[in-house]
């Protein structure tokens, strides 16, 4: 079975073809579609890098943040400065977004470090609602209400001139995303990853082991923060807008949805929920408009079906889309195993369903 | 001096508020261990059924007690139905739960009764009370209020200390197995836990609405800074809540009448994590955290 | 094993999300002359706040125009071909704008966008609908930032923008309250802070003693209220939305401070305001705590049932748009839609986008419709109506007195009195051309 491909066995290496065949599928998928279905495809592959930062926080390092949205905040707000104001290049304003949320994160890890389960939720959602209203405050730099617009991302000449616009951000979006998913995936494995798992089960044992409890849990904030400061600066790139109105409240508490629909704790789930969050709006849209109602229900009609879907999926499937995955696909290979046990063939032993995540 | 004693008194009858839906969140906590996100929508759902009760028949109290009745069935009606499934999972999923109900909520009443918000009457009158010829910004239906909002937190400190029911309440939310071999009816704990937080929401519910108006979204402010309350103040705390609710309106009154109103939800950020972090579990927290 | 596992999901997931995204598309790429025009039908979009803290009292506009719109198809619409309006919902999310905007212009492909509603919504995608040349007509906000015909030739505006209203309420304050205190009650975007401006340009700063803002989405407005109770105002400017009116009255009732009221045009809608103060008023129509307020209007009072214009604004809503109550943001959305098709006329049977755009540059300040003043339209100005007409609520009803007066929206711009004839609708309702 493993002889179709050699797979390397350092899981740098692993990570990075992991990160090269998302690439390669990305930039097939971003050729055969639309120019509408691109935009969506880069709104949910930024939403894919900040989901990818937050279910290793939730999942992994067990903290609950309802604030990740004014983290994005954060590095929309940079590159739209940075690339409006002081015309700067692309990917230096979005490293510089990621390094301005990472630096947000220490501050924020830090005190949410001290901090556990509804508590640090509050904290969170406290800071949800709070930074944005620096943009109003201090409205001569930030532009207040109505925020900053930004020239949209110069497509390079080598493309041809009808190369479309939505396709290059499509891209754009997408080698973040490999950044992310190369890191990630990494951290994960590593022994970072490892003592971030311990401190979730038990912090008096892992202490014990010598884990700096605070410094562990601060330094998956960070990590998470950078996530979120670069698929802000995505989003301002893809939109070409940085405004308080796209970042309130209502989008930390869908990026959490979207992270445990998915399947808390996996890459794979944060996939899922970043198409959950792109997609589910508009099919609810069209499910609302294809019964003829009064104006009164169809407006409110897709809101009330996400809220439906959001009770059924954990009612359902309390680990998420990944999770429902993965026992379908246990139970497909447990069945097929019993069957070549039936047979008479004895298999090569081990193979159970992996159970680490993804 | 007037406007630090009109700012003093809006900073308690808006913390009165607060102090309302935080003590539902606080109930709901204690007996059960799960952050309800979605109590702005059920007492949004009930201020509506009191409105039409008012509208229909022009008793205010008639509605009042309709909605605290509502209230209770709600509350009960959604910890059997969903709550149910999800309490033994991850505590995520029940957030997620209540985060769906709390949107289809908005939107089942958005269907129901139009996104346009509509007047509801006041308990008592308004009018602010004349003090030596001028006006305080506080009236007699902010003195209801305020004393319904402690009556309402002394009577759930009075049953989480003192009474059987309280205590069987919270040894199901704390060690539901325990509990059960000691013959607490678990399930029926958590499901009078749900109504009563309900019916304490629903109370908040009618004590805001008139201030702001109800509508679908109408709420969503006031839940907010009522869970923000609720967190200042400490989940497991009744006097907590109150007292969270009250020091988070004064300081929103003082900012928002001193410096600006755009600094008023980064003011409670600001006061959240400077309690938090010299009382990571409220003021009125009683954990002792051990340092190994 | 587990590797391979992996490389084969995060491929196989990456196409099955394009293949889903595929699957819930509907047809992609226009390749007509005129996108959005067939020989039988016209196809306009529209982003609005349909639900969310915004929703009230906006969400009805669009219906609004679409009940107009299907008035006009039932009488044949405009040279055969009826008008469609895709209304869709941005929750007054910019994000959801551009989003929704995208949406409507790549895979709906409409013919334009009309009566996009909101200032930081509508910026958003300004410059996308002006660099794919999609006619961006009559935006639904007063903000300046429509009328520049050089640099933005496909968008419009179409109601009197802030500053020109904030101007003539303060002449009108100059006028007839000099020396006396004004306060100001806004709110904290582009629509208060334009008021702002324009009563600033009008009156000496020494005359307005206080300016509180408030932001949108709050619920305690009483310190605002207060300090401006305080700072001793015996006059009190609102420009503020019919719920902030409200809220602003309840902590003026409070505290017992009664100041001559004058509000926006946007926040005085009695219907709207009066609803939301029933309660207060023991059983009657809700408006004694506006009673006597100032405002101003840019078209025949709502109320005004003896005005053709609302005789057949209402004759429409009660066919087509029967669930909602008569009020000015029904005359509103109606009002905008009779403009759109007016022009539609104009632009005559070969429907091109830029016959659209050239059409109300070129005579749409020659437009009769309800408005009372005429439109601010050329080939640099996208203006929308140049002035407003002073108005009282009186009895419950705000009644216009004074006369029509227009200005420009630069500062110390004159303001004059317009003396042209009101017009009349066509017999039939629908506009000729």
């Amino acid at each position: 079975m493993s002889a179709l491909v050699r797979v390397p066995r350092s899981t740098l290496a692993r990570s990075l073809g992991l990160a090269l065949a998302g690439g390669a599928a990305l930039l097939v998928a971003s050729e055969l579609l639309g120019s509408y279905q691109d935009l969506q495809l880069a709104s949910g592959t930024y939403y894919f890098i900040v989901l990818a930062g937050l279910t290793m926080l939730t999942g992994l390092s067990g903290q609950i943040s309802l604030g990740h949205g004014a983290l994005m905040a954060v590095g929309a707000y940079t590159v739209a400065l940075l690339v409006g104001n002081e015309h700067w290049a692309l990917v230096p304003a979005l490293a510089a977004a990621t390094a301005v949320g990472a630096a947000v994160g220490v501050a924020v890890g830090a005190a949410a470090s001290r901090l556990r389960g509804p508590y640090l939720a509050g904290a969170t959602l406290a800071l949800a609602i709070g930074l944005p209203a620096l943009a109003e405050k201090y409205s001569g730099t930030f532009g207040g209400a109505n925020g900053l617009v930004i020239n949209p991302p110069a497509v390079p000449a080598g493309l041809g001139v009808s190369f479309p616009l939505e396709r290059w951000e499509a891209w754009i979006a997408g080698a973040g995303a490999l950044v992310v998913v190369f890191v990630i995936n990494n951290l994960v494995r590593s022994g970072v990853g490892r003592s971030l798992r311990a401190v979730r089960d038990d912090e008096i044992a892992a202490s014990l082991c010598g884990l700096h409890v605070g410094r562990v849990q601060t330094l998956a904030f960070v990590v998470s923060a950078a996530c979120a400061g670069l698929g802000g600066g995505m989003l301002a790139v893809v939109l070409q807008l940085a405004a308080p109105g796209a970042f309130q409240l209502q989008l930390s508490l869908s990026l959490l949805t979207a992270i445990v629909l998915g399947g808390l704790g996996s890459q794979l789930g944060a996939i899922w929920g970043a198409a959950v969050l792109v997609l589910l709006p508009t099919w609810t849209e069209h499910l609302s408009h294809s019964f003829s109602l009064s104006q009164q229900v169809s407006a409110n009609l897709p809101l009330a079906i996400y809220g439906a879907v959001l009770i059924g999926a954990m009612l359902v499937w309390p680990s998420g889309i990944q999770g429902a995955l993965r026992r379908i696909y246990a139970a497909a290979r447990r069945s097929s195993v019993g069957l070549k046990r039936l047979e008479g063939n004895p298999t090569s032993g081990s193979g159970g369903a992996g159970n680490e995540s993804n | 001096m007037t406007r630090f004693i009109d700012l003093t008194l809006n900073g308690i009858s808006t913390g009165a508020v607060y102090a309302a839906v935080a003590l539902a969140l606080v109930m709901i906590w204690r007996a059960t261990r799960i952050v309800n996100f979605a109590q702005g929508g059920m007492l949004m759902i009930t201020t509506f059924i009191a409105s039409d009760v008012i509208g229909s028949t022009g008793s205010y109290w008639l509605g009042f007690f309709v909605a605290l009745a509502c209230g209770l069935v709600l509350g009960a009606l959604v910890e059997r139905v969903l709550i149910r499934r999800v309490e033994g999972g991850p505590p995520l999923n029940a957030v997620i739960v209540a985060l769906g109900l709390l949107i289809l909520l908005e939107a089942v009443a958005g269907m129901i009764w139009g996104n346009t918000p509509r007047s509801f009457p006041p308990a008592f009158s308004i009018r602010g009370y004349d003090v030596g010829g001028t006006r305080l910004l506080f009236a007699p239906n902010d003195t209801f209020t305020v004393l319904v909002v402690l009556g309402v937190a002394v009577a759930l400190w009075l049953l989480f200390r003192f009474t059987d029911l309280g205590l069987r309440m919270r040894a199901s939310a704390l060690a539901p197995e325990v509990a059960r071999l000691l013959g607490v009816r678990v399930g029926r704990m958590f499901t009078l836990g749900w109504a009563l937080a309900a019916l304490v929401g629903s109370l908040a519910g009618v004590l805001v609405a008139p201030s702001v108006f109800v509508g679908p979204s109408q709420f969503d402010p006031v839940l907010i800074f009522g869970f923000t309350a609720a967190v200042l103040g400490g989940l497991d705390s009744p006097p907590g809540a109150v007292v969270g609710g009250v020091v988070l309106g004064l300081v929103l009154s003082y900012v928002s009448g001193y410096e600006g109103a755009s600094l008023v939800t980064l003011a409670a950020l600001v006061v959240l994590v400077a309690v938090l972090m010299v009382r990571p579990g409220g003021l009125f927290s009683t954990r002792r955290e051990r340092r190994v | 094993m587990r590797a391979t596992r992996l490389r084969a999901a995060c491929g196989g997931c990456a196409l099955l999300m394009a293949a889903a995204v595929i699957a819930g598309c509907g047809s992609s790429g226009g390749g007509a002359s005129a996108p959005g025009v067939t020989a039988t039908s016209i196809t306009f979009g529209t982003h609005q706040p349909l639900t969310g803290p915004a929703a009230p009292g906006y969400s009805e506009i669009a219906p609004a125009s679409q009940a107009y719109f299907d008035y006009v198809n039932a009488h044949g619409g405009v040279y055969g071909r009826k008008i469609h309006l895709i209304i869709k919902n941005d929750e007054y999310n910019p994000t959801n704008t551009v989003t929704v905007v995208h949406e409507l212009v790549l895979k709906d492909n409409v013919f334009g966008i009309f009566e996009g509603l909101g200032t930081p919504t509508h910026t958003k995608v300004v410059g996308f609908l002006n660099s794919e040349k999609v006619p961006d007509m009559f935006v639904a906000s007063g903000c300046p930032c429509w009328d520049k015909g050089a640099e933005q030739p496909y968008t419009f505006g179409w109601q009197p923008n802030y500053t020109i209203e904030g101007k003539v309420l303060g002449q009108y304050l100059k006028q007839h309250f000099a020396g006396k205190k004004v306060g100001v009650f806004y709110q904290d975007d582009d629509f208060g802070n334009g008021g702002l401006a324009g009563i600033r340009d009008e009156l000496p700063a020494s005359q307005i003693v206080s300016a509180q803002s408030y932001q949108p989405g709050t619920t305690n407005v009483a310190p605002e209220i207060s300090a401006i109770k305080s700072s001793g105002a015996e006059v009190l400017v609102d420009f503020t939305v019919p719920i902030y009116t409200a809220l602003g009255q309840l902590t003026s009732y409070t505290l017992g401070y009664k100041p001559q009221l004058v509000v926006s045009n946007v926040g005085i809608d009695p219907t709207t305001v009066g609803g939301l103060l029933k309660t207060y008023s023991k059983g009657k129509a809700g408006t004694e705590l506006i009673e006597g307020a100032i405002t101003d209007g840019y078209m025949p009072a709502s109320s005004d049932t003896s005005n053709p214009w609302i005789a057949l604004f209402r004759k429409v809503k009660d066919e087509y748009d029967k669930s909602a109550p008569f009020d000015g943001n029904v005359e509103y959305g109606m009002a905008t839609a009779y403009t759109l098709v007016q022009a539609l006329e104009l632009a005559g049977k070969e429907l091109t986008r830029e016959k659209l755009v050239d059409v109300v540059e070129e005579k749409g300040a020659e437009l009769k419709g309800p408005g009372l003043v005429p439109f601010r339209y050329s080939k640099t100005e996208h203006g929308g109506y140049g002035g407003v007409e002073m108005g009282q609520v009186r009895g419950g009803k705000i009644v216009l007195f004074g006369g029509p007066m227009v200005t420009e929206p630069t500062a110390g711009s004159p303001i004059t009195p317009y003396t042209g004839a009101e017009s009349s609708p066509p017999s039939s309702g629908v506009p000729s051309p």
